[in-house]
């Protein structure tokens, strides 16, 4: 089977900023990705979890985008612009898509 | 004296408190007892729904009158002034930043939902219902202290980021709008819409609220667990001063509006209360350098215990002598 290169950008952020993120994103011309929510996990400020919790202050959520490899510095230059001052981890790795035109 | 006590003891055996307490040795047990998190926002949801609609049917019962806008404005400018004072008093009790400690301060000059809750419910348990329009003053007490914590901040350290966005988010935040919008069919529904939905939200009310309270229970234990090293003295101090002072302003407010006994104590346990749900969300979009453990452990783990068991009782007490309620 046929695949191609491309780039999965993995963006963990907290949920306050999600719409924030996805509106950068939108304006960089990236339109496809998907939202997960995070259940918890442990950072610099000790651990936490989304159980109970019922403002999403104290949540995080993990945005996850496929690009073709010529539009990675667009997206992450909106990115960064973004959750520059807020915790977070934003990760790059290298995939394998089958329909590079969707990317 | 006699009476405070009297009215602590009640409160600290009522199953409202025993829940909460049941949710904090829960935590520190660290058993696997959990609430999910879509089950938390559903009672929440219902809470607001319940209190909101209660609310309005009341002001259609007894109608509308000075007292309301008087009560309305007296809100927004005690939620505005609050976190001053409490910024101050940080200043000199706590070693916090000027980030840190701003971040604390605008969470005291808003409201907790539940401690409102809880506190309409001790009132109506004794008799003592407060006026209706409160909960509309509750949700004008929400987003005022943001605007005066991002304006301590901006004028001593510069770099709070308040955005058009930011704003929407505040003003329409969920519980702000379900409170606001189930006042307002309550009071346009009155008497009437009441009953008809009186077997929703009157009756499961009480049981509805135990089960949130066990959640905030296992949240503020959680809290208290993993982040209780940033509670330094003084901070601890701070979390249980800082209800009392602000209880003094919605007494004083409470008085000069002519309330009744329960809308003095709930205008006491208004001020007196901090948030954790709308003003951490604001907090860590404008303010992300605030250390976010610092303000919820305060806020959830410190004050609302502390006015949940001690507070409310106090000011009710206090309400009441002083009105001769």
């Amino acid at each position: 089977m046929q695949t191609h290169d491309a780039k999965r950008v993995v963006i963990t952020i907290e949920a306050v900023m999600e719409s924030r993120l996805t509106d950068a994103l939108q304006t960089a011309d990236v339109t496809g990705y998907s939202i997960l929510p995070v259940l918890g996990g442990s950072g610099r400020s000790g651990p936490w979890s989304r159980e109970g919790q019922v403002s999403r202050a104290g949540g995080m959520v993990q945005v996850i985008c496929i690009v073709h490899p010529d539009r990675l510095d667009k997206l992450l230059d909106a990115a960064f612009a973004v959750v520059e001052r807020h915790i977070g981890i934003v990760t790059v790795t290298d995939c394998q898509v089958l329909r590079a035109e969707r990317f | 004296m006699g009476d405070v006590l009297s009215l602590a003891a009640d409160n600290l055996l009522s199953p409202l408190i025993l829940f909460f307490v049941l949710g904090v040795l829960a935590a520190f047990a660290r058993s696997d007892l959990t609430i999910p998190e879509a089950a938390a926002k559903a009672l929440s949801i219902y809470l607001l729904f319940a209190i909101g609609f209660k609310g309005g049917a009341s002001v259609a019962a007894h109608g509308v009158d000075a007292g309301l806008i008087l009560s309305l404005v007296a809100g927004g400018v005690l939620s505005a002034a609050i976190p001053f004072v409490a910024f101050a008093l940080l200043r000199v009790m706590t070693q916090l930043s000027t980030t840190d400690a701003a971040a604390v301060a605008g969470h005291y000059g808003s409201i907790s939902i539940v401690t409102f809750v809880a506190c309409s419910t001790a009132l109506t348990g004794r008799g003592l219902d407060p006026e209706g329009y409160m909960v509309a003053v509750a949700a004008i007490m929400e987003a005022p202290a943001i605007l005066s914590a991002l304006w301590l901040v901006s004028r001593k350290a510069g770099g709070s980021q308040m955005d058009s966005g930011l704003w929407r988010e505040i003003l329409l935040n969920g519980s702000i709008v379900l409170l606001i919008g189930s006042f307002v069919i309550g009071a346009i529904t009155g008497k009437e819409g009441l009953e008809k939905i009186a077997s929703f939200i009157v009756s499961p009310f009480q049981g509805v609220l135990c089960l949130f309270l066990l959640d905030m229970g296992l949240v503020a234990g959680r809290g208290l667990r993993d982040s209780g090293k940033y509670l330094t003295p003084g901070v601890f101090a701070f979390g249980m001063l800082m209800p009392l002072v602000g209880s003094c302003f919605g007494l004083a407010a409470g008085m000069l509006l002519g309330l009744s006994t329960g809308g003095v104590a709930l205008f006491m346990t208004l001020c007196a209360s901090a948030s954790y749900i709308a003003v951490p969300a604001a907090m860590r979009v404008a303010l992300p350098e605030a250390n976010p453990s610092i303000y919820l452990t305060l806020s959830l783990g410190i004050t609302f215990p502390f006015n949940l068991t001690l507070g409310i009782p106090t000011y009710i007490a206090i309400a009441s002598q002083v009105t001769g309620g």
